[in-house]
């Protein structure tokens, strides 16, 4: 797959880079990456991380120390559907731990692995701000909160079905 | 039931989008504030009403204000802090979600006051759908005159733009914050210069939370003084509590700060008592940072004076026997839950948001991790607690960013307050697998408010 953004997302980045003063394209970095993970397969690669340095007119490095810092961008490649499991302690006392179990069970993976038909990575995160609501864990651009095993069940059943219509 | 500033019509049918903020009397502020006010009015207001800055700091908002630099011909930026990350807390979200043009009506208003033509919002990564939530909402500011060019004819021109972080606590921290809206990763400034002299591109900056940002709102509305009527002391004006853990009633509550925490607990107004009818262990009261209170300290002061929630009140006593208000969320623990174990996962997320910068945070964070591992895998030994009170003591101060005190605190307060949980820990590492230590002697709970 060649990375290369289409003309509505080179739109985009063009937009974003608007939002700063000139010569401070650099703070447009965030952004694009997000929108890069987006749209090349949910993870950075070396060759769309050296894509982003060439639109923002980076060094290479400048790209690399960033997309390793933070914990959103995948520096690997991962599954279809990405379960992110909070485990710090309002959702340890709701029972994280034993949500976290119970998807490695089902779906026969450890955290940071990848199921063998690509579609779901389990993932164990730090507080993402729905302690009222635990436990929890996001999903693409969406947070499941008060997970139960049977909430579980039903978004994977959910998952499985989605990927198959958008086969 | 208390006054409500912030949230009074959180939950009017459709408040989200412009037409009902609007009717039901949404952008008043900003009218009044840019048509009969001059920057230095709408600085004067906030400086009056002590609002005190509610991301955990608490520093008096008008006083950072007064700071920024305005050198001629260099442009000043006003940056929304809403990278709420701190365990226990998701207010910000909640304002965000529910009514997010409170937020948008505060920045136009606080950078009409501070002089920054382009506000930006600096909102958590995983805040994803929220994003969506403040560009629809700036959206339609715009399109009725509330920001752009020239608004209301006053000859002043303002944009706001929202930035998506992307996964690190860090980045609440506002130079780390800047440094992130700079593109680069969230290591944290050398203070001096302090963003209000040198900020986001070496600008004068002030970063504000959100919250603060919003009363801003009720503050113009109301005016400073009748603001700083609501409260008590210092703690003037509404705070919103986020409450989480073994309670009935989880959720976002604006109270204004002059009830009891007693009262906060176990009122069915607010937290609405203990899940199951359980016993009240624990509470780390503003914040996974700030100090964890047993009980018995949380209800009422060491000179046994009942505590309230409000910032002089929760710190009575220091650290020593207080804690801190810090961002207002409200963890509850009850008898069924194990300090060492909870701690731990305090622990490992320190360890995990360490930003690597200063040496005492990126090795004390990861050892104090190791040692916790080590106690609740069963193969503590008792000098692993003291090992753990000198890692935190040593990191405590010695760092360029409060991350590091952020990370020292949770673990002195457990051990301070429940030594002998972690004794009991290692002395009973077997039965400690299988079932908690329950209530600590010093931590049983006064008798139930109904």
């Amino acid at each position: 797959m060649a990375v290369q953004f289409s003309q509505e997302k080179m739109n985009k980045v063009q937009e974003i880079i608007a939002r700063y003063p000139e010569g401070k394209q650099k703070s447009a970095l965030l952004p694009v990456l997000h929108l890069a993970q987006e749209e090349f397969g949910g993870w950075l690669s070396v060759e769309t991380m050296d894509y982003v340095a060439s639109l923002l007119n980076l060094l290479p490095i400048e790209v690399y120390e960033v997309a390793t810092f933070y914990t959103m961008y995948n520096t690997k490649p991962v599954g279809k559907y990405v379960f992110e499991v909070c485990q710090t302690g309002p959702c340890m006392i709701e029972g994280s731990h034993e949500i976290i179990d119970y998807i490695k069970e089902k779906l026969g993976i450890g955290v940071g692995e990848t199921t063998q038909d690509g579609l779901f990575t389990l993932k164990t995160v730090e507080c993402l701000g729905a302690c009222g609501y635990a436990p929890m864990m996001q999903l693409g651009k969406h947070y499941k909160e008060h997970l139960t095993k049977e909430k579980i069940d039903a978004i994977i059943e959910e998952c499985r079905k989605n990927a198959t219509i958008n086969n | 039931m208390g006054v409500k500033l912030l949230l009074e019509k959180a939950h009017v049918e459709g408040i989200r989008t412009y037409e009902v903020y609007r009717r039901e009397g949404g952008y008043r502020a900003a009218e009044k504030a840019l048509k009969t006010m001059s920057p230095d009015d709408v600085v004067e207001e906030v400086k009056k009403s002590g609002l005190r800055g509610r991301g955990g700091a608490g520093f008096p908002t008008g006083l950072k204000w007064s700071f920024l630099a305005k050198p001629e011909g260099i442009p000043r930026h006003l940056v929304c802090n809403a990278d709420e990350s701190e365990p226990g807390t998701f207010k910000d979200r909640y304002l965000m979600e529910y009514i997010p043009h409170l937020l948008i009506e505060g920045l136009i208003i606080s950078s009409y006051a501070l002089g920054s033509n382009n506000t930006y919002i600096y909102i958590r990564g995983e805040y994803a759908w929220i994003v969506d939530i403040l560009e629809q909402a700036i959206q339609e500011a715009k399109n009725n005159g509330w920001l752009g060019k020239n608004i209301l004819s006053t000859g002043f021109d303002c944009e706001i733009y929202v930035q998506r972080g992307a996964g690190a606590y860090i980045c609440g921290e506002e130079t780390a914050l800047l440094e992130s809206l700079e593109g680069k990763r969230g290591n944290p400034r050398i203070k001096p210069p302090f963003p209000a002299v040198q900020g986001l591109w070496n600008r004068p900056t002030v970063v504000n939370n959100v919250e603060t940002l919003s009363a801003v709102v009720p503050i113009i509305n109301i005016t400073g003084e009748e603001y700083a009527k609501i409260g008590v002391g210092r703690s003037t004006g509404t705070k919103l509590i986020s409450a989480c853990g073994n309670i009935n009633k989880p959720g976002v509550y604006e109270i204004d700060m002059t009830i009891s925490v007693e009262e906060f607990i176990y009122s069915d107004e607010w937290c609405g008592g203990i899940k199951n009818g359980k016993r009240l262990k624990a509470c780390i009261p503003g914040g996974s940072s700030v100090p964890i209170l047993p009980a018995n300290l949380l209800l009422k002061t060491a000179k046994g004076e009942t505590r309230y929630m409000n910032y002089e009140s929760l710190n009575d006593g220091g650290f020593v026997s207080g804690s801190m208000m810090g961002s207002g969320g409200f963890i509850v623990l009850d008898e069924d839950q194990c300090i060492v174990k909870h701690t731990a996962t305090l622990a490992h997320f320190y360890r995990h948001e360490s930003c690597g910068q200063c040496s005492p945070c990126r090795e004390g964070t990861s050892w104090m991790d190791k040692i916790f591992q080590r106690l609740e895998s069963g193969k503590g030994k008792m000098s692993d607690i003291d090992l753990l009170w000198h890692i935190q003591f040593n990191i405590d101060g010695n760092t360029i960013c409060p991350l590091g005190d952020a990370a020292a605190w949770p673990v002195a307060a457990a051990i301070r307050h429940f030594r002998d949980e972690f004794e009991w820990h290692i002395t009973h590492a077997e039965e400690a697998q299988k079932r908690n230590y329950g209530l600590a002697h010093y931590a049983d709970p006064l008798p139930i408010v109904q």
